[in-house]
């Protein structure tokens, strides 16, 4: 090896002061401002009460924004909209717990083992390859026309993409993990607990937010088909009578309530997932 | 150093005639090789030259391999391999935990953490290490078990070149506190000499060089075993 020799670094010269930093054009849109997806909806309602003020809406078609309130408050207060509400909530509840519980034991059972998978995954994907609202007909014939039939229908609409993502997240699990399960000497149990299951959860979580969508919109068309009572029946009467203020307050109760079971099931994919925060942020 | 020969009794790991092919194409062709206990031993190779299935074969990871030999490997066996292999769903300490269990396991997984330097990161998540802090959590994972035989195919093959500096140290460190044996294979000439006392040359086992530490010879045990490699380097 050579002798290294240490010498101090001369002192620079004066900077020119033509010397500029050059930055490069920034791609990236932006620091995010909180609560800035509020901005477009809060706008198109003022858009909305601005027209109404100046009788540019026709009263009959689009009621003013104040009117929407004003019936919700009456339909609320003469308890109408409450039990509308509540039996909704039933249904679309009811549905979805037995939608979420078998979506998760069929994706189990046919995700881990390969009798499950040759009897289970492509009966399920034959299911899913028929539209779930075309087999009303059918559910009503053999299920009558009651309550069990909707719940029914909320469940199979629910369970198919709960099954499907779970499913692709179990089979999908990284053969490196499964080479290091074995190096670890885990038993089958102690693999499919602490590797296989929490690899599966992002996938699972994908599909219980599509799972929750999806009982709201299956609830909305099977009220409004076959119901003497709910949300999709209050609008139904609503659009005999021409009272589309009515008709509106049930939109937006169903849109609050899709909001709600959406972000909850965010906040639980994110507490459950913590570990991915750190990828993300 | 002291000297480690009373211990080199009875074989930690002894091949016989093992034959490994994949596809017809075979990769391992009656390899007979005994691997003295408490020896770290280097295989060294070009890639695709057998040297991780030979590695494998003796981790026992090579279920759908077709193969013949007899193969004697120690009961507690720990692999590290070229990526941390951390699950990123356990924090690091869970993670040295895996597949152990026990009133001091946790007590065990603390200090082998401490061992490799991430005392304090305990609680830490797998993607808040970075590469080198992974890989050790990684080596602590493999020492909380009190291998008799560690294997490692690569393990600093991903670092960048300091940090594998670093890890050579402590590699070694922990060897001859713990004196598993090992068998560490590389395509790194240099790492080979640097770590081990004996280098194996490819899947065959064409140069079974013994390194003495204290000599001066490393230039020497280079160009013998780049020349076993077919490689020829220009002499300035």
């Amino acid at each position: 090896m050579t002798t290294t020799t240490v010498t101090t670094a001369p002192p620079l010269a004066e900077p020119d002061p033509d010397l500029r930093v050059r930055r490069r054009r920034s791609l990236s849109p932006g620091k995010q401002v909180p609560a800035a997806r509020l901005a477009g909806p809060a706008l198109l309602v003022v858009l909305w009460a601005v027209a109404s003020a100046a009788g540019a809406l026709d009263p009959g078609a689009i009621p003013a924004p104040w009117t929407v309130v004003e019936s919700g408050v009456h339909l609320w207060t003469d308890g109408t909209l409450t039990d509308d509400i509540l039996t909704s909530l039933q249904r679309a509840g009811t549905g979805f717990v037995l939608g979420l519980a078998a979506g998760i034991a069929l994706a189990l059972a046919s995700g881990l083992t390969r009798t499950g998978e040759a009897l289970i995954d492509g009966t399920v994907n034959l299911n899913r390859a028929i539209p779930t609202l075309g087999l009303i007909p059918l559910f009503i014939l053999w299920l009558g026309i009651g309550e069990t039939f909707k719940i029914a229908i909320i469940a199979i609409v629910v369970y198919i993409p709960i099954y499907l993502n779970t499913h692709a997240a179990l089979s999908g699990i990284d053969s490196r993990f499964v080479e290091l399960a074995e190096v670890q000497g885990l038993n089958r149990i102690q693999f499919i607990r602490q590797i296989v299951i929490p690899g599966a959860l992002p996938g699972f979580f994908v599909g219980l937010r599509l799972g929750v969508t999806g009982s709201w919109l299956g609830l909305v068309v099977l009220e409004q088909i076959n119901a003497t009572s709910g949300l999709g029946y209050m609008m139904f009467q609503a659009q005999n009578y021409g009272q589309t203020d009515v008709i509106l307050v049930g939109l937006v109760v169903y849109g609050i309530f899709g909001l709600i079971s959406d972000s909850t099931v965010r906040i639980i994919e994110r507490r459950v997932l913590s570990w991915r925060r750190t990828l993300s942020s | 150093m002291a000297p480690h020969t009373e211990q080199l009794t009875r074989p930690a790991v002894q091949l016989r005639g093992l034959t490994r092919s994949f596809d017809g194409r075979t990769v391992l062709d009656g390899i007979d090789l005994d691997l003295p206990a408490g020896q770290f031993t280097a295989l060294l190779g070009h890639s695709g030259s057998g040297k991780s299935t030979l590695l494998r074969a003796v981790a026992g990871l090579d279920h759908r391999v077709t193969g013949s030999g007899r193969l004697s490997a120690p009961e507690r066996v720990s692999v590290v391999f070229q990526d941390s292999r951390l699950l990123p769903w356990r924090r690091v300490l869970d993670n040295v935990l895996l597949g152990l269990d026990g009133k001091d396991a946790e007590r065990k997984g603390r200090e082998a953490l401490e061992e490799v330097g991430l005392k304090g990161r305990e609680r830490a998540w797998p993607s808040e290490l970075s590469g080198g802090e992974a890989q050790r959590a990684a080596l602590a994972r493999s020492l909380v078990r009190e291998p008799e035989l560690l294997l490692a195919d690569e393990p600093f093959g991903a670092l960048d070149a300091l940090t594998r500096i670093k890890m050579h140290n402590l590699l070694r460190e922990l060897w001859e506190r713990h004196r598993p044996s090992v068998l560490l294979v590389t395509h790194d000439v240099d790492e080979a000499i640097v770590l081990a006392d004996r280098v194996l040359e490819r899947g065959r086992i064409g140069l079974d060089l013994t390194i003495d530490r204290d000599a001066r010879a490393r230039g020497e045990y280079r160009v013998r075993l780049l020349a076993a490699l077919g490689v020829t380097e220009d002499v300035r």
